[in-house]
Parts: structure tokens; C-alpha cells; sequence
């Protein structure tokens, strides 16, 4: 990948809506040619700084930059951006084939070259026949294809996605995000994508920002998210964790002990920004596919943190099968991944065993809210 | 779905079907029977075209006639063109409560008779009304000017009455349309004239025909306006068919009338449906 080119810029962009914060100072650099995503809760602003971008709402102050260009004052149709919108918005009064070239008519590009830049728009997403039909007629995926094809035959330096996959049936969604992963990597195109879906984020980008209250939590590629989350926001909403609520009662470093109130001492590496000291309330997570069943007869580790835990239940789902436990002690429920191995095939809801894990594998945040 | 005896249907449909045969089919017949016959002697009637070769040879009738139409046309025209802005503020450019309050707004003139609205207008445009009286007061003119009783005055009064019937239907299709193919346009490039051109009118034709339709059919077979507004001069055709039938007795010539302006706002109609290339049961869902 080419470093150094910077496609998009946002300096300290802010937006509010009355008392509302809805972007808070976002600043950050996407690469050319990086597939790019926004993963945030509905609500979180990532809409809002989406259509920024595109130049449908102004910020209220800081710039936004295009290959070094700054946008401001610059209305949507003049920025080398094009959107896919969520609900897609193709246009119902034209065939397949005016849509795509509705773009470039407005550019007023010459009819003969329209005719072949669009046949080649439609052949590359596979749709090369569907140019005569109605929009009415193509299935969720073709449309789509449509339009992604529609923005792509502009040859924008930016493609921006507002939950393009949302509408989708399950299994067309999985199927889309590879198509476009596979898409963006072809063409080369920068992609920002926004979605509240962590496995679409997680599965196409290069690099996600998650963002909450307006905010980015952290920058970083799919895997340092959910190995490293530097906030406590970032831990739990990334792929599935066990929370707790717990009090630190000691410190070493890298790495604390801690009490869950009327529970078990859990140990943890500390992370964040945020300085953990003993006496400060913290948030401790753990990944369901980290902690271990313990067989009857062996011992866990001393290091480990362990608990004394019941079945609830088994959540059979092939390979992301888990099981529901509840600790002895608090009553809290817990998440446990169960490889489907055969090694824990004769699991029964009632049935008391003893869990572990490793306290590396444990992270611990500062409870109290940064800034 | 369950399939019903089919008596719920014909009970349904009987009201209608009755108001239909009985207040439009029949005396429709019945008018052109009447069109057709020419008296003879005393209580002696024989079939005839007499009455529609008089319209065709009296340059008055259809010089009304054919004048009625155009300005019908004009003022369905001039009611799109202003009721269209007013209407895509209302759809797209408002939410919440300005926006009732503002179809609330255009809604109030029809709370009062038009009787009333067009003595509202008369009020404001003859010699000694409002507009008259203003002018002579800001020293603009140095007489009172008379306002009422020309084409102006009619066409005035029949935007004005006509103006609801046109915005009802343009605010509802214009609703239907989303935000986002409008910004979609935008962000592909377009601008304020090509987003209208292609993406908004393309979408609200439907209700731009059916207004259209609503009020060229009212405006054609307005009675009031044209002679309130238009005075003794105002030649309006539905006034040709009121001297007919009650100050000449002529019921046969009338009743030629009645069916001949049938014909034309039919063939009127038609032609703009062709001309806009929609249907009238597309027109008519929206």
C-alpha cells in the first residue's frame, strides 16, 4: 500500500445540533486506497460525520480535507466523493442503465462515451444485461451492485457507505461483504464505510474508528482493536466480553488485582489511558473464546483467575456455539466459547464445573470517564 | 384471503352504482336525448342536429366555447406554477409543526363559501376597494382605478379558488418521494434545475396531472367566479348554458352545450394524460 497519499483529512471537526453534541472534535487521516470504517452504536454521530463528508451538512467548525483540498463551502455535487445511501436511492423513474449514467449526463459527458463507460460500469459488477431493466425488477444484492456501479463510474477519490448492507437478508449480508472487500481491493478506491455491525467493520476494513457520543474511542486495524482496546467502550462493544464491575485492591506495574463486590479476586493488565490506582473502580473484561472449562480432576493454573460457575443453558450454534454460566457466588451470567472439538460434548444445563483464564487475557479500564 | 359471498360486494358497490345511475348515466342520457331533437309544432319533437350546427354556426358559442378551454388551460397552468414551489416547501423543506400549520394555512380560505371568497375579491379589487383606494393614497395613480370585470380579474379568482386542489395532491406525491434520491441527485453532480428536472417532476407527475385534471375540470364548469370577477362580459361557457336553459326555455340548445363541454374537458383530459403519458388509474392512486 502506498503510504504518505492522504485521501481524506478531518481537522477538529465539530457539529452540534442545539445542546446536542453530535461530532466532537474528530480528527483523522485516511490512506488512499484503505477501506475505512466508522463503527459506532446508532446515535453515536457517524452519520452525521459521513454526510459531512459528502458535503450535505456543513461543520459547525474544524475542515475537511480531499486530497489536501479543503470542502468547506463546497457543495456535494462538486466534491469527488459519492455516497451509497442506506436504503440505496436509485432512482425508481429510470432503467438500470440511466441511473448509472445519470452522473455522468450531468457532467456532460459525450452520449457515445456515456453508452461505453456505462457498459463497462455494468459488466463490472456482473450486471451487463440488466442496462434496459427497471430498478423494480433487479433483486436486494443487483441493486446494491447498481448502486456501488452508479458512484464508481464517476471515479471518485472517496466512495462513502451509510449502512449499505442493512437492508440485506442474513445471508446476502455475509455474501456482500466479501464482494466488497473484494471490490475495494480491485479497484483501489478509498472506502468509508460506517456501520454499527462490528463483524462487517471487522471482516472488510483496513482500519476501523470506533466512535461513541460523537467521539472516536480508538483508531486502529480490526485485530488491534479486538486484541488491544485501549477504552473500557472499545472492550465491549468489539466482539462479545464478560464484563464486570470491580474495585482495585492492588497494583504491580502492568497488571492489578481486583475485587468484584462479594466475588472472586480477578486479576488483569491494565489499559487505557486512564491511570488505574488502588481504591478506583474498574471495568474488567473478558473474551468468551479466553476462558477455559476446567476438567473435573485437573487444576487450573495458580495464576488464573478462576471461578466456581453453573450451566444455564447451551447455545448450540456450530462453530460459535457457547454455553450460559452462572457464577456460584455473584449470580452473574457468563458468556463461554465452546469449540465444538467433541472435548465438551457431554455438557448438561444444571451441571457445576470450574472455569479459567489467563490473566493476560483480562483487561481492566478505568471505570470513570476520560476528559 | 378468505373468499366472501359476493353479496358484501354488490352491497358495497350498490350506493355508488345508484348515485352513479341514477345522478350521472340518466340524465346524461337523458340531456343528450334531449340535444338531439328539435320541436316541430306545439309539444312535437323530431330527431335533429339543429342544436349543435347553431354552435357551429353562431361565432359567439364557440368563440366562448374555445375561449373558456384556453383560459381554462391558462389558469391550470398558472396554478401549477404556483402551487408546485408552495407545495415542495411544504413536502421537502418543512417538518413538524411549521409544516401543518402552513397546509393548515392554504386548508383556511375553504372554510367560507366561494360566494364569500369572491366577494373577498371583489371587495379588494373594485374602484372604490382596497387596492384602488391604497393606490389613490400612496399618490401612485391620481383617480380610482377599476380592477374588476377583465380576464385578469377572472384568472385571479380561478388560481385562487382553484390553488388547494392543486397543492392537496403535489404535497402528498412530493412526500413520497425521499430525501434521499434528492441528495443522491445532488451528490452525483446534479443541481437544483437537473434535480427537478429529472429526479423531482419525473416523480410528482402523477400528482401534478391529477391536480391538473381536478382543476381544469373546476375551473371549465365554474359558474360563479367568471361572472362575479368577469362582470357581463366575462363569456364564460357554463354562463352560455345557464341563459340556455333558464333565461331562453331553450333546453335543447342547453343541453347541446352541456354535452359539448362534456366532449371537450373529456377530450382535454385525454389529450394531457397522452401528453404526460400516464394513466388515468396511476393518476388517480396517487
Amino acid at each position: 500500500m502506498k503510504d504518505s497519499v492522504i485521501d481524506l483529512e478531518t481537522r477538529n471537526v465539530n457539529k452540534h445540533y442545539g445542546d446536542f453534541t453530535a461530532v466532537d472534535n474528530v480528527s483523522l487521516q485516511i490512506e488512499k486506497g484503505s477501506f475505512f470504517s466508522i463503527l459506532g452504536p446508532s446515535g453515536c454521530g457517524k452519520t452525521t460525520l459521513l454526510r459531512m463528508i459528502a458535503g450535505f451538512d456543513e461543520p459547525d467548525s474544524g475542515d475537511i480535507f480531499i486530497q489536501g483540498n479543503s470542502m468547506l463551502g463546497v457543495p456535494a455535487n462538486k466534491r469527488p466523493a459519492n455516497m451509497v445511501f442506506q436504503h440505496l436511492a436509485l432512482f425508481p423513474m429510470m432503467s438500470v442503465a440511466e441511473n448509472v449514467a445519470y452522473g455522468l449526463k450531468q457532467r456532460k459527458v459525450a452520449p457515445a462515451e456515456i453508452t461505453k463507460l456505462v457498459n463497462n460500469a455494468l459488466e463490472s459488477v456482473d450486471l451487463g444485461d440488466s442496462g434496459k431493466k427497471k430498478i423494480t425488477q433487479l433483486s436486494g444484492g443487483q441493486k446494491q451492485r447498481i448502486a456501488i456501479a452508479r458512484c464508481l463510474v464517476l471515479e471518485p477519490k472517496l466512495l462513502l457507505l451509510d449502512e449499505p448492507l442493512g437492508a440485506l437478508d442474513l445471508k446476502l449480508r455475509e455474501h456482500m461483504k466479501v464482494e466488497l472487500k473484494q471490490m475495494q481491493s480491485r479497484i483501489g478506491t478509498t472506502f468509508i464505510y460506517i456501520t454499527h455491525d462490528q463483524s462487517e467493520a471487522l471482516v472488510m476494513s483496513n482500519k476501523v474508528a470506533v466512535m461513541n457520543n460523537g467521539a472516536f474511542e480508538q483508531v486502529g486495524t480490526p485485530s488491534d482493536l479486538y486484541y488491544h482496546p485501549e477504552t473500557s467502550f472499545v472492550a465491549g462493544f468489539v466482539g462479545d466480553a464478560n464484563k464486570w464491575k470491580s474495585k482495585v485492591s492492588q497494583v504491580n506495574n502492568k497488571s492489578c488485582s481486583t475485587q468484584v463486590s462479594n466475588g472472586a479476586t480477578l486479576r488483569g493488565k491494565i489499559n487505557g489511558t486512564m491511570p488505574i490506582a488502588v481504591g478506583d473502580e474498574v471495568d474488567v473484561f473478558v473474551r468468551p473464546e479466553a476462558i477455559k472449562i476446567i476438567k473435573t480432576g485437573d487444576n487450573a493454573n495458580e495464576n488464573d483467575n478462576s471461578l466456581e460457575c453453573k450451566v444455564i443453558d447451551l447455545l448450540f450454534n456450530g462453530a460459535n456455539s457457547a454455553a450460559l454460566l452462572e457464577d456460584i457466588t455473584t449470580g452473574k451470567e457468563l458468556h463461554v466459547a465452546l469449540p465444538q472439538t467433541g472435548e465438551y460434548i457431554g455438557l448438561q444445563t444444571g451441571q457445576k464445573l470450574t472455569i479459567a483464564w489467563s490473566p493476560d487475557q483480562t483487561h481492566c479500564f478505568n471505570s470513570r470517564v476520560k476528559g | 384471503m378468505k373468499q366472501h359471498s359476493p353479496i358484501f360486494f354488490w352491497l358495497l358497490l350498490a350506493p355508488f352504482a345508484l348515485w352513479l345511475i341514477l345522478l350521472v348515466i340518466i340524465p346524461h342520457f337523458d340531456m343528450l336525448g334531449i340535444a338531439l331533437r328539435e320541436q316541430t309544432a306545439p309539444r312535437q319533437y323530431a330527431f335533429s342536429f339543429k342544436n349543435f350546427s347553431e354552435f357551429f354556426t353562431e361565432p359567439l358559442y364557440w368563440r366562448t366555447f374555445m375561449r373558456t378551454a384556453v383560459m381554462s388551460i391558462m389558469a391550470t397552468a398558472l396554478t401549477l406554477l404556483i402551487a408546485f414551489p408552495v407545495s415542495y416547501y411544504i413536502a421537502k423543506m418543512l417538518r413538524g409543526r411549521p409544516k401543518s400549520f402552513l397546509f393548515l394555512l392554504c386548508l383556511i380560505p375553504f372554510w367560507v363559501s366561494e360566494l364569500v371568497r369572491t366577494y373577498g375579491w371583489m371587495i379588494l379589487l373594485r374602484e372604490t376597494g382596497v387596492i384602488s383606494n391604497g393606490l389613490q393614497w400612496a399618490g401612485l395613480v391620481s383617480g380610482p382605478v377599476e380592477l374588476l370585470y377583465n380576464d385578469a380579474a377572472i384568472m385571479v379568482g380561478l388560481v385562487y379558488t382553484s390553488m388547494l386542489f392543486m397543492v392537496v395532491p403535489l404535497v402528498t406525491v412530493l412526500e413520497s418521494l425521499d430525501d434521499d434520491i434528492i441528495e443522491a441527485s445532488y451528490d452525483l453532480g446534479g443541481n437544483m434545475w437537473t434535480t427537478m428536472r429529472n429526479i423531482v417532476i419525473p416523480h410528482a407527475m402523477p400528482g401534478i396531472v391529477s391536480g391538473c385534471i381536478i382543476v381544469f375540470m373546476m375551473t371549465l364548469g365554474n359558474y360563479l367566479t367568471p361572472n362575479l370577477l368577469g362582470g357581463k362580459d366575462s363569456l364564460w361557457f357554463t354562463e352560455q348554458i345557464y341563459t340556455q336553459f333558464i333565461t331562453r326555455f331553450n333546453w335543447e340548445l342547453g343541453s347541446a352545450f352541456g354535452i359539448l363541454l362534456l366532449l371537450l374537458s373529456s377530450l382535454i383530459v385525454w389529450l394531457g394524460l397522452k401528453l404526460s403519458k400516464q394513466t388515468l388509474t396511476s393518476t388517480m392512486a396517487s
